[in-house]
C-alpha cells in the first residue's frame, strides 16, 4: 500500500486524523528540489510521556495504557521504519532502585513492539535527578544523531541538567554535527522539552534552547518533534516547525488556560481522551511531514 | 502572606550587600539594601515555597531572601523575567521592584523530585 493510500485508509477507517504540516517555505522547497538529493518515503511513530510508575486519579488505567499503545503500533497496517519515545518514559522517584525497576519494566513492555529499531530520549522524570545515569544504563546515550533514508535525525537532551539546559558541551556537539550537513539537508530534531519559550510561566521552555534554534536556523529544512507538554501543539520559529506530541498517561491543559498546570481529569465517559501517539510521514518531495494522530484505542 | 524581617542593623546590610554581589548574576541588580527596603525570607523546601504567597506594594523595592534546606532549587518569576538558583548552604537574594500590579505565579525551575511540578507560589502586587 502506498503512503498516500495508507493515509486515506487511516482516514476512512477513522483510526486517526491526518494533518499536513509544512515545515518549509517555498524557498526551502526549491532548495530541496535543486539539490539533487534523493529521498525515500517512509514513516515513523512518535510516542511520548508514558510516565511508567505513575499512579493516580488522572489515569485509572496507568498500567494498561502503555501496553495498549504498544498494541496500537503493532496493529498498524504498514510497519513503520522506527519508533521514537520522546522522554518521560518513567515517572520520577527519589529512589534510584525504584527508578531502575520502572525503567526495566518499561523496557520489557516496549520490547513487545514488532518495530525495530526503537529509539529513546529521556525526559526530566527519567534523568534530572541523576544526570541521566539510570537512563544510560537501560537505553544508551541521551543525545545522538543518525541518518535514515535521506533525513538527518538529531536527538537532543535538554533534561539531564535539572535546570533544563542543553549545556555548552552539547551545543558544541550540535554545532559540529550540523557543520557536516548541507544547508538544504533534511533535518529532524527530537527533544523532550520545547526548544522555544512556549510558556515559561509553566516552565515549558529550555533555558538555552534559543542557542540550539540559532544553530539550526541556517538550515532550510528543519522540523522539531518533542513532548513534555502532554498535548498536541504546533509552533514556528522562523522557518523551523515545532510539533509536540500527546502523552500516554494524562493530558495537561492548554498553555495558560488555567492557573496551574495540573493534569486534566480522567473522563469515564471518554476514557483515554487527550492521550495518543502519532505517525509521521516523511514525504519524498521534501515539502511536508504528514502527522497522523492516533488514539490509544479505538472507540 | 508576606514575611516582614526585623529592622536592619548595619551588619545585616553589609551581609546582604556581600551576598548580593556573590550570588546574583550580571543581569540582576546587585543588592544595595536601604533601610526602607523590606526583606522577605522564602524557604524553598521539598516541595513548596514557604511562604507560597508574597504580597508587595506596587513600586516597592523588596529583597527576596532564599534558603534551600534540602536540595538545589530554582526560583523563577517568568512574568518579570527573573530567575535565580537557590543552593543549600547559601543564602540567595534577589531585589525586586514590581512596576505592574496583579497576581503572578513563581515556581521552582530546577527539577527537584516527585513534587517538583506542584512547587509554585504567587506574588501579589497591589
Amino acid at each position: 500500500m502506498s503512503e498516500f493510500d495508507r493515509r486515506q485508509f487511516l482516514q476512512l477507517t477513522g483510526v486517526g486524523a491526518a494533518v499536513f504540516m509544512s515545515g518549509l517555505g517555498g524557498g526551502a522547497r526549491a532548495a530541496a528540489s535543486v539539490s539533487g538529493s534523493s529521498y525515500e518515503d517512509f514513516y515513523f511513530v512518535q510516542l511520548s510521556d508514558c510516565h511508567w510508575g505513575f499512579e493516580g486519579a488522572p489515569n485509572p488505567d496507568a498500567k494498561g495504557t502503555l501496553p495498549k499503545a504498544v498494541a496500537c503500533v503493532n496493529a498498524l497496517s504498514e510497519v513503520p521504519d522506527f519508533v521514537i519515545f520522546t522522554g518521560d518514559l518513567t515517572h520520577t522517584t527519589d529512589d534510584p532502585t525504584e527508578r531502575r525497576k520502572r525503567m526495566s519494566e518499561f523496557r520489557d513492555i516496549v520490547a513487545a513492539l514488532r518495530v525495530k529499531p526503537v529509539r529513546f530520549i529521556p525526559g526530566e522524570h527519567d534523568a534530572s535527578l541523576d544526570g541521566g545515569a539510570a537512563f544510560k544504563e537501560f537505553f544508551g546515550a541521551t543525545n545522538y544523531a543518525f541518518d535514515h533514508k535521506g533525513v538527518h535525525f538529531i536527538a537532543l537532551d535538554n533534561v539531564s541538567d535539572p535546570g533544563a539546559r542543553l549545556g555548552d558541551e552539547q551545543l558544541a556537539w550540535l554545532a559540529d554535527d550540523l557543520k557536516k550537513q548541507t544547508k538544504d539537508a533534511r533535518i529532524v530534531v527530537f527533544a523532550h522539552r520545547p526548544l522555544f519559550d512556549l510558556y515559561p510561566q509553566w516552565d515549558w521552555a529550555t533555558r538555552d534552547g534559543a542557542k540550539a534554534v540559532d544553530l539550526l536556523m541556517p538550515h532550510a529544512d528543519v522540523t522539531v518533534f518533542y513532548g513534555h507538554i502532554h498535548q498536541e501543539h504546533h509552533h514556528m520559529t522562523g522557518h523551523i516547525a515545532h510539533h509536540s506530541a500527546k502523552s500516554l498517561i494524562f493530558p495537561l491543559p492548554a498553555p495558560g488556560s488555567q492557573p496551574k498546570r495540573a493534569p486534566l481529569p480522567w473522563d469515564p465517559a471518554q476514557p483515554y481522551r487527550g492521550l495518543g501517539l502519532r505517525e509521521i510521514e516523511a514525504e519524498s518531495n521534501g515539502a511536508e511531514y504528514a502527522i497522523t494522530e492516533l488514539p490509544v484505542q479505538k472507540t | 502572606m508576606s514575611t516582614e524581617c526585623s529592622p536592619f542593623d548595619h551588619q545585616r546590610r553589609v551581609l546582604l550587600n556581600m551576598l548580593g554581589a556573590l550570588a546574583l548574576g550580571p543581569s540582576t541588580a546587585i543588592v544595595s539594601a536601604q533601610s526602607t527596603e523590606r526583606v522577605i525570607d522564602i524557604v524553598a523546601t521539598k516541595f513548596e515555597f514557604v511562604p507560597d504567597e508574597v504580597h508587595v506594594s506596587l513600586g516597592e523595592t523588596v529583597i527576596l531572601q532564599f534558603t534551600a534546606p534540602d536540595v538545589p532549587m530554582g526560583f523563577n518569576l517568568a512574568d518579570f523575567g527573573l530567575r535565580i538558583d537557590v543552593v543549600p548552604g547559601s543564602v540567595t537574594t534577589l531585589r525586586l521592584r514590581p512596576e505592574k500590579a496583579g497576581s503572578f505565579t513563581f515556581f521552582c525551575d530546577v527539577f527537584c523530585g516527585i513534587g517538583h511540578e506542584e512547587m509554585s507560589g504567587t506574588l501579589v502586587v497591589s
